[in-house]
């Protein structure tokens, strides 16, 4: 799976949480939680629909690592690698 | 013959726009029932009938805005004569919720089947004159939302943008909660306790259950802080109830009010109903359900207007501590700040330990400190002993 297409079902699963962000000014190294206003349930519900939609399991503890969107394509693309 | 008003939906509520009636005159109607829905300042709220009988009429049109008390339907029992009949019913011509409601606008969409429309969506359909039945919602989840709204909005949308009906209503709903506010704390003798409590039990035995469960059956600590709420009530229930009549009632059940931010700003607070009953795992499921619905439109009215008691976790903004304002008729709020690691005197040595500060804020008028401190030293003892919260 190619770091676009990890974007893309990441976008995807933040737009149906948080279907009023501002995803056009979306900043790669900066917290989605401020920028989105999404949280912890929300958060809790994007886990969710990646594991739908990409498998992967993420463990609680790893959580921090899927802070930005850019540390999120990181940690997902080395999981999906 | 009864009479089926206008409920309120909280504390901060003067009227309502009946959005659509689910009953029809000679139909038979069960307690429980959702009969209509009504938008409020905090989105589309399905109203639920509270007794058994036969819809003898119904007295107001989809579309006008209703104050809370006013009639808004006439049930009769069962064998009981039909109401003799009138000319047209006058439709009841409250004050407007806010003008940005247009209530004609909000009747086109009333004869729509259902559709799932966040509350900001709701609103600004309202203003932009769309109907969001016809509004195909971008989500994967069939929630209309704003921007969808907005973009259906596109071709018919007038000259004039809607900022200042948006501002307009956004400052209605903060006099609303101004209002309700004011009214507690003119006449609720609050008094404040904060303890701080110890939770690095009860996180990593949260982590320990969370290692074994689905990703879509995690348990957030928020549900694990409301279920030991819940528990630590059934120990001191002076905090859980109503002020009526000069007078505390105390409720049998737990119906924990809990706040949830609105998304384009507004706040509810909907009630887990018999939170006493459930375990950390149902809290759970009924917390998710209740944010979801916050958040998408269809919260019940009793869900609104039911709560024996509040609480407020503002950890997530990282607030260290959050002293509330009791939502009448209630007599207490409970408030959770940030989870932080502090230093920690353990027997003579200094640990660092994950700790949480637990508020309570009380009506003096139902019970006394000394009780509100018993609360939060049950709640202490609870989080300490997490397996107990199963």
């Amino acid at each position: 799976m190619t770091r676009e297409n990890i974007r893309a079902a990441l976008i995807e699963a933040l737009c149906a949480i948080a279907p009023e962000g501002d995803y056009a000014g979306l900043r790669g190294d900066r917290p989605l939680r401020e920028q989105l206003d999404i949280d912890s349930f929300d958060f809790l519900n994007v886990v969710i629909r990646l594991h739908d939609k990409l498998g992967v399991d993420i463990p609680e503890a790893e959580y921090r690592k899927l802070a930005t969107l850019d540390s999120a394509i990181d940690y997902l693309a080395a999981r999906l690698g | 013959m009864h009479e089926f008003r206008m409920p309120s939906l909280g504390a901060d509520m003067e009227a309502g726009t009946l959005v659509e009636w689910n009953m029809k005159p000679g139909q038979t109607v069960k307690r429980g029932d959702i009969v209509a829905v009504v938008e409020t300042q905090k989105g589309a709220v399905d109203i639920e009938i509270w007794e058994d009988g036969i819809v003898d009429r119904l007295l107001v049109e989809p579309g006008t805005t209703v104050p809370v008390g006013e009639p808004i339907a006439l049930l009769r029992g069962e064998g009981e004569a039909a109401a003799p009949a009138q000319a047209a019913a006058p439709a009841v011509a409250g004050p407007a919720l806010a003008p940005a409601l247009a209530a004609e606008k909000v009747a086109r969409a009333a004869h729509a089947a259902r559709v799932k429309v966040s509350p900001a969506a709701r609103r600004r359909a309202a203003e932009l004159g769309v109907d969001v039945a016809r509004v195909a919602a971008s989500a994967a989840d069939g929630v209309v939302s704003l921007a969808d709204v907005e973009r259906a909005a596109q071709p018919a949308r007038p000259p004039t943008p809607g900022k200042a009906a948006e501002a307009d209503r956004a400052a209605a709903m903060r006099a609303a909660i101004g209002a309700a506010m004011a009214k507690s704390k003119r006449e609720i003798p609050h008094y404040y306790l904060g303890a701080t409590i110890d939770v690095t039990r009860a996180l990593s035995w949260l982590e320990q259950q969370n290692a074994g469960r689905p990703v879509a059956e995690r348990i957030l600590f928020a549900a694990v802080l409301l279920r030991a709420t819940a528990q630590a009530l059934a120990e001191v229930p002076e905090l859980n109830g109503h002020w009526r009549d000069g007078r505390l009632q105390m409720a049998p059940a737990v119906h924990l009010g809990v706040g949830i931010a609105l998304r384009g700003g507004g706040l509810v607070a909907p009630a887990i109903h018999d939170a006493e009953k459930k375990n950390a795992a149902e809290i759970m499921r009924a917390l998710g359900d209740l944010i979801t619905r916050a958040r998408s439109g269809g919260l019940r009215s009793s869900e609104l207007s039911d709560a024996t008691i509040t609480v407020t976790n503002l950890g997530e903004q990282g607030v260290e501590e959050v002293y509330g304002v009791i939502y009448p008729p209630q007599v207490a709020l409970v408030g959770f700040g940030k989870v932080l690691p502090r230093a920690w005197a353990d027997g003579a040595s200094i640990v660092v330990r994950q700790t949480l500060r637990a508020t309570l804020a009380a009506d003096h008028r139902a019970s006394v400190g000394h009780r509100g401190a018993l609360f939060l030293s049950a709640l202490e003892r609870l989080l300490l002993e997490p397996e107990k919260l199963a």
